[in-house]
């Protein structure tokens, strides 16, 4: 966990005195809303279909279990009593009131929480891996360059008006789960040859309008001087990102329409000017920060306990330990996902309760600490491997034991046109519809890993080019179409799904979904071939056929 | 617009002439980035002092070899959504040692200030009356800072290693 001190908290205090402030002027028609929109949304505020929606930050996706609780309170005080959790490893509220929200904030400020550059033209939400610090074979714990880079974009004074909004992501494993090649900027922390610490720099990743996989800008910086190349690359963006049309604004297509050769010349040209200066990091400042994460005192606990022995004859049990329970580095603990993917429901949902409960259950069993995925699931960090049996009876009896972490029913999905005033089409529904069609675990097991992934529109909330299947809505003479790709991926070998062809009606999808995984069970060269693999290996067409054969 | 200098509000002291407009004898003037670079010569041999309007579209670069001879640059906000003014300004400020005014311009609200005195300015051509009185009490709303700029002030990094270092001498 990550402590924050006096000028941490200092900050966020006067950060929610100025948005009150800023509230107040707005609702005495002090501030037109026009200058008003560009100061909610740097509060994580936007104006949706139905009222304010309410983003809230969840820096690299680690949480305590206090701040857990004061997130469930918030639902439950100022919003219906639940919460929503992102691809953005944040936590959106949909119906708040303007009037509430410095309220909500400043409880929120208490426990260290805020809501600052969640959204807007600025750096957003430092995102990393669910994992960080407890995954094996890590490097080092990312979080900390992730907290340093947090600090020094938060209130920049030269990026709060980027011509978009700018993402960076870290990973610190050799399996990326930060999806660091579909950000602006993604870092990948490795050591070269001399056993100093690094990072491989990409840029221009993103997906929306216009999807691009990040290209290596440079395969070696040094921790030290992270900042002064980030700053760099933001300067040469924000001087030459385009401000004519905010299709193009974003930093893949400077990128790509300089190419990034020229693009990296203007970056080194400029961090050549400020080498030495007063970016780079002294080594006590990255101890200092280092030194404000604490780890749980581990317990010397037996790699295969009694507990977990007994508890093996369950064949329930067993299911979702295979499911949900993955490798720690540290002997006898494991790292558990808590699916927030229930069959019917919607898709990254919590409510305050059982934000509560898992608060609780966090405080019990996990050193009090939760981590919130991309795949917009939670998970226990620190799981002492005896607990196991009696951690899933409760997190059965909460709903959140569903065993199908990675499997054709752990949908992404973005919230679509039941909330999104950008929408073209419904997303929500499609995935509970196809988290019916799975129910079965034992066929969910037999298909085996499988990511859908579903945007309401091309703006892409839900990651759905980079889906294993990925599902956009658009929009067709005032009905609900959907666009199927097929072969995307985020991770390590991250790619963009291939189109299959003509988009299908919405009472269609679920059926073509189907008809994909059939083709792909009927295709594959053995039982332990990944969706993602076969599509590699054959292409989209027999998935093609198979889908539009009939239609 | 009021103009906000020193933290209050002041007067302009500089006359604004349009492209093609003839120069006053004497007196301050501020010109476009244009007109500097056409003929600086005459410009500066005049009495008075001379400011330049820069459009935030121009590498600063062409403006440097003039900077020691201008007594104030005016950086322009075409909207509030548009900060490349603020790398402007800092570029200006840190790098090349510009201290002379630098003004902003243009779509300057209240809820930049902050932000604009961290970057370098030091004047403001303020749209509201309202803003500019409030300017004192606004600027002040902060008192950490996570990044260094020309300011002067210590960021929060460094200030955690001052504060560690003061306690463990007071012990
Ligand atoms: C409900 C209100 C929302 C609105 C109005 C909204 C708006 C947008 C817009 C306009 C874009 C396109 C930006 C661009 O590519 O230039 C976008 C992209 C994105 N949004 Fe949202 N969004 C909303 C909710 C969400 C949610 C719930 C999530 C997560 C589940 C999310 C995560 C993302 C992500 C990951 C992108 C990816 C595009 C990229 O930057 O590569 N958004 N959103
Ligand atoms: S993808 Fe489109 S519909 Fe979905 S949340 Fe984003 S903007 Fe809204």
């Amino acid at each position: 966990m990550y402590a924050y001190d006096e000028l941490d908290r200092t900050l966020i205090n006067e950060r929610v005195s100025e948005f009150r402030d800023q509230v107040k002027r707005r609702l005495s028609g002090e501030l037109t809303e026009d200058e008003f929109k560009m100061l909610r949304l740097q509060n994580g505020v936007y104006l949706q279909l139905h009222a304010y929606m309410f983003r809230v930050a969840i820096p690299y996706g680690t949480l305590s279990s206090k701040q857990l609780r004061r997130l469930a309170h918030v639902g439950r005080r100022y919003d219906r009593g639940y919460g929503h959790f992102t691809t953005r490893q944040n936590i959106q509220f949909n119906w708040i009131k303007l009037s509430d929200l410095p309220d909500a904030l400043a409880d929120l400020a208490d426990v260290g929480i805020h809501a600052m550059q969640t959204s807007g033209n600025n750096m957003r939400n430092v995102t990393s891996d669910q994992w960080a610090g407890v995954a094996p074979g890590e490097v080092e714990d990312p979080r900390i360059w992730s907290e340093i880079l947090r600090q020094h974009t938060t209130l920049h004074p030269e990026f709060s008006f980027l011509p978009r909004k700018f993402k960076i992501a870290i990973t610190a494993s050799e399996h990326d789960r930060a999806a660091i090649k579909v950000h602006d900027i993604g870092l990948r922390l490795h050591k070269n040859a001399d056993g100093e610490t690094g990072f491989e720099v990409l840029v221009g990743g993103g997906l929306g309008r216009t999807p691009f996989i990040g290209k290596t800008i440079k395969p070696f910086v040094l921790g030290r001087d992270i900042l002064s190349y980030v700053e760099a690359i933001l300067r040469v963006y924000n001087q030459y990102g385009r401000r004519d049309n905010i299709y193009k604004a974003r930093i893949k297509i400077l990128v790509h329409e300089l190419g990034i050769e020229k693009f990296s010349r203007e970056v080194d040209e400029e961090w050549k000017q400020m080498d030495g200066g007063g970016l780079t990091l002294d080594h006590s400042v990255v101890e200092e920060v280092r030194s404000r994460f604490s780890y749980p005192p581990y317990e010397k606990l037996p790699h295969m306990p009694d507990e977990l022995k007994q508890a093996a004859a369950d064949p329930l049990f067993e299911r979702w330990r295979k499911n949900s329970v993955a490798p720690h580095k540290v002997q006898g603990y494991s790292i558990v996902t808590l699916s927030l993917k229930p069959v019917g429901g919607p898709p990254g949902d919590a409510t305050a309760d059982q934000m509560d409960a898992v608060a609780d259950l966090a405080d019990k069993y996990s050193f009090g600490e939760i981590r919130v995925g991309h795949e917009q699931n939670l998970a226990l960090p620190h799981v002492a491997k005896r607990d196991l049996p009696k951690l899933w009876r409760a997190l059965d009896r909460l709903g959140l034991a569903t065993p199908n972490v990675n499997l054709v029913t752990d949908i992404i999905a973005c919230p679509g046109l039941d909330y999104c005033s950008l929408a073209n089409a419904r997303s929500i529904p499609i995935a509970q519809e196809l988290t019916r069609r799975f129910a079965n675990h034992d066929t969910a097991e037999m298909i085996g890993r499988l990511h859908i992934n579903i945007s309401g529109c091309i703006n892409a909330c839900g990651h759905h080019h980079v889906g294993h299947i990925g599902i956009l809505g658009v929009e067709k003479n005032g009905e609900e179409f959907y666009q199927i790709t097929i072969g995307g991926r985020a991770d390590e070998h991250a790619q963009m799904g291939e189109l299959i062809g003509p988009a299908v009606p919405y009472a269609e999808v679920a059926d073509v979904i189907e008809d994909i995984v059939e083709a792909y069970l009927a295709l594959r060269d053995r039982p332990g071939e990944l969706f993602v693999d076969t599509v590699k290996r054959l292409g989209v067409e027999p998935f093609k056929e198979r889908v539009y054969a009939t239609r | 617009m009021p103009l906000v200098k020193n933290a209050r509000i002041a007067t302009d002291l500089f006359v604004h002439v349009a492209d093609g407009a003839e120069l006053p004898g004497d007196g301050d003037v501020l010109v476009s980035a244009q007109r500097l670079l056409d003929d600086p010569e005459t410009l500066l041999k005049r009495p008075g002092k001379v400011g330049v309007v820069w459009p935030n579209n121009r590498a600063v670069d062409d403006l440097v070899p003039h900077l020691n001879r201008l007594a104030a640059v005016a950086l322009v906000f075409p909207s509030f959504r548009d900060g490349r003014a603020y790398s402007q300004a800092r570029l200006l400020r840190e790098r090349h040692g510009y201290d002379g005014e630098l003004r902003a311009t243009g779509q300057v609200l209240r809820d930049q200030f902050v932000f604009m005195v961290r970057a370098g300015f030091d004047a403001f051509d303020v749209k509201k009356d309202a803003d500019a009185d409030a300017f004192a009490e606004t600027v002040k709303r902060y008192s950490v800072f996570y990044q260094p700029t020309g300011d002067g002030r210590v960021a929060a990094f460094n200030r955690r290693m001052q504060l560690r270092h003061s306690e463990s001498a007071g012990q």
